[in-house]
């Protein structure tokens, strides 16, 4: 299956991670992954690596798109609302965006725990996405 | 060290379907006309860009001068998204605190497609702001949702809460003769409208409108020359970023910044923008006669309170339900109507602020005068980044 976009998340064997990237210096993570200088003013790191951010995090907050988002999205026809959630992963002190496969917006709440999966955007391309967790 | 607000000046905001230009030269010509200061006087004209409006919309500086008649003055353009306006009013501030120039000129003005904003055309996988429609069809409204719904958790606002500002907001708004909604409307018509990005509803967020807004800024000596006695000062205009690490989900981005290595400041974003304007003003929030403040969504207008200090957090609600921050109300908030009444026109809209906070506490603001205004804070930000906040004094 072709990535939606490449660097960000691999989905190998059924199981998705986002990839990161990790100051060696003191820690800080960035999500999507950059190269050059760490992010952190305080720290003079210049050497970043990619790491899989973990795959289970926690609600806050999620919405619902009820109109389709204009282009460069490809709106599934006929559309059903996208559902986001912004979850909270609690070793990297990050929050990321994504999709959310397979519950709505009257299945979540800010605080339960969602666990990373895909999904294909529609017009083919695989995204990352967030998933009830297992 | 504060400017002084000579003039002020909007071209109704609508959907009028003209050029962008047609609107800042309309409100600068009345921003003139305010000032009683002739356009060949005017040192420095600063425009706010728009980067939906073709190359004269990166130009804008120079767009307006050349609509005004080319004078022969300086000029600047910036872009600093919905932050545009109040980066302008402080480049021309800078100038003229400078001794550079006596009066300045500061322009925005936009013209918009219908529906949501989308980003700039073309293949562009290395823009996030491109990116994130792309891969989630996160719209500006999406992030508002998040907000929202936040709010609602951590606080418990409700929807009925949202509506109540809306229903505020467009009370206001219909007292404005530059606003583009003029109706007043029902809780229960918000309630009814559809629902958009939920929880928020079709009335809870903000349109996207053709508007322009402009003001001519003095030195204090300028001013006393032209026998100005009581000015309107402008004691603050903060343009600050976020301090690392940013921990609140911002348009555009995709994630927040890592706190594992580093703790979170202790004022989030919004909270840093107010803060770093009441430290130039030497005043608190406890000063603040009435406040404009960024309402992209009727549950943002809740948010901004508890962030520029005019209550603590999670009793937003509570003053709003009071009636406190309604006209003739103890703090009005957004008493020209907000942009619930306005929509965004986004270079204009941190200017059209400043047009507020000058009409208001200059006492003619008609029938939506704040009775006693005396100190007039303006906050707003803009993507990726640009925090926005204006005190005016009088």
């Amino acid at each position: 299956m072709t990535l939606a976009i490449d660097g960000w998340f691999t989905a190998e064997d059924g199981v998705t991670h986002l990839l990161g990237a990790r100051c060696a210096a003191c820690g800080t993570v960035t999500f999507p992954p950059r190269t050059g200088f760490c992010p952190n003013p305080g720290c003079d790191g210049e050497h970043l690596e990619v790491t899989r951010l973990s795959r289970r995090g926690r609600v806050w907050s999620y919405t619902a798109s009820c109109y389709p988002p204009p282009a460069p999205y490809v709106a599934a026809e006929p559309y059903t609302p996208v559902t986001l959630a912004a979850v909270e992963l609690e070793r990297e002190g990050i929050v990321v965006l994504g999709q959310v496969k397979d519950l709505t917006v009257a299945d979540l709440e800010v605080g339960m725990e969602l666990e990373l999966t895909c999904g294909p955007l529609a017009d083919g391309p695989l995204v990352w996405m967030w998933g009830p967790a297992s | 060290m504060s400017v002084v607000a000579l003039g002020a000046g909007m071209h109704p905001w609508g959907k009028w379907g003209r050029p962008f230009t047609e609107y800042g030269l309309a409100a600068a010509r009345e921003a003139l006309r305010d000032a009683d200061v002739s356009w060949p006087e005017v040192g420095f004209l600063v425009g706010a860009d728009t980067i939906r409006n073709g190359y004269p919309g990166f130009v804008s500086g120079a767009t307006y001068a050349r609509a005004l008649g080319w004078s022969g003055a300086r000029i600047a353009s910036c872009y600093a998204a919905c932050a545009s306006g109040a980066q302008a009013m402080d480049i021309a501030r800078t100038r003229i605190l400078a001794g550079l120039c006596d009066v300045a000129l500061v322009v925005g003005a936009d013209s918009t497609p219908k529906g949501f904003f989308k980003p700039v055309g073309g293949d562009r996988p290395d823009d996030p702001d491109w990116l994130r429609f792309r891969l989630l069809g996160a719209t500006n409204p999406a992030y508002f949702g998040l907000y929202a719904r936040r709010r609602m958790a951590l606080h418990g606002s409700t929807p009925e809460d949202f509506a109540a500002v809306k229903v505020k907001n467009a009370r206001a708004g219909a007292l404005n003769p530059l606003a583009r909604y003029r109706k007043p409307v029902t809780a229960e018509e918000v309630l009814a409208s559809p629902m958009v990005a939920d929880p928020l509803r079709l009335m809870d967020i903000c349109a996207t409108s053709d508007g322009g807004a402009a003001v001519v800024l003095a030195s204090e000596d300028y001013a006393r020359r032209r026998g100005v006695t009581e000015p309107v000062r402008l004691a603050a205009i903060s343009t600050v970023t976020p301090a690392f690490p940013n921990t609140v989900l911002e348009l555009p981005e995709f994630a927040t910044d890592s706190a594992a290595a580093v703790p979170p400041p202790a004022r989030p974003f919004r909270a840093a923008i107010a803060h770093a304007a009441y430290e130039e003003a030497g005043l608190g929030p406890e000063d603040v006669s009435f406040a404009e403040v960024y309402d992209l969504s009727t549950a943002l207008e809740l948010d901004w309170m508890e962030d520029v200090g005019l209550c603590p957090p999670g009793e937003a609600d509570k003053l709003l339900r009071t009636g406190d921050t309604a006209l003739g109300g103890r703090l009005p908030v957004n008493p020209s109507g907000g942009l619930a009444s306005f929509g965004e026109a986004i270079p204009a809209q941190a200017i059209a602020q400043v047009c507020e906070l000058t009409w208001q506490l200059r006492g003619r603001a008609g029938d939506r005068q704040v009775a006693g205004a005396r100190v007039g804070l303006a906050a707003n930000q803009g993507l990726f980044g640009h925090g926005s906040a204006v005190i005016a004094t009088r």
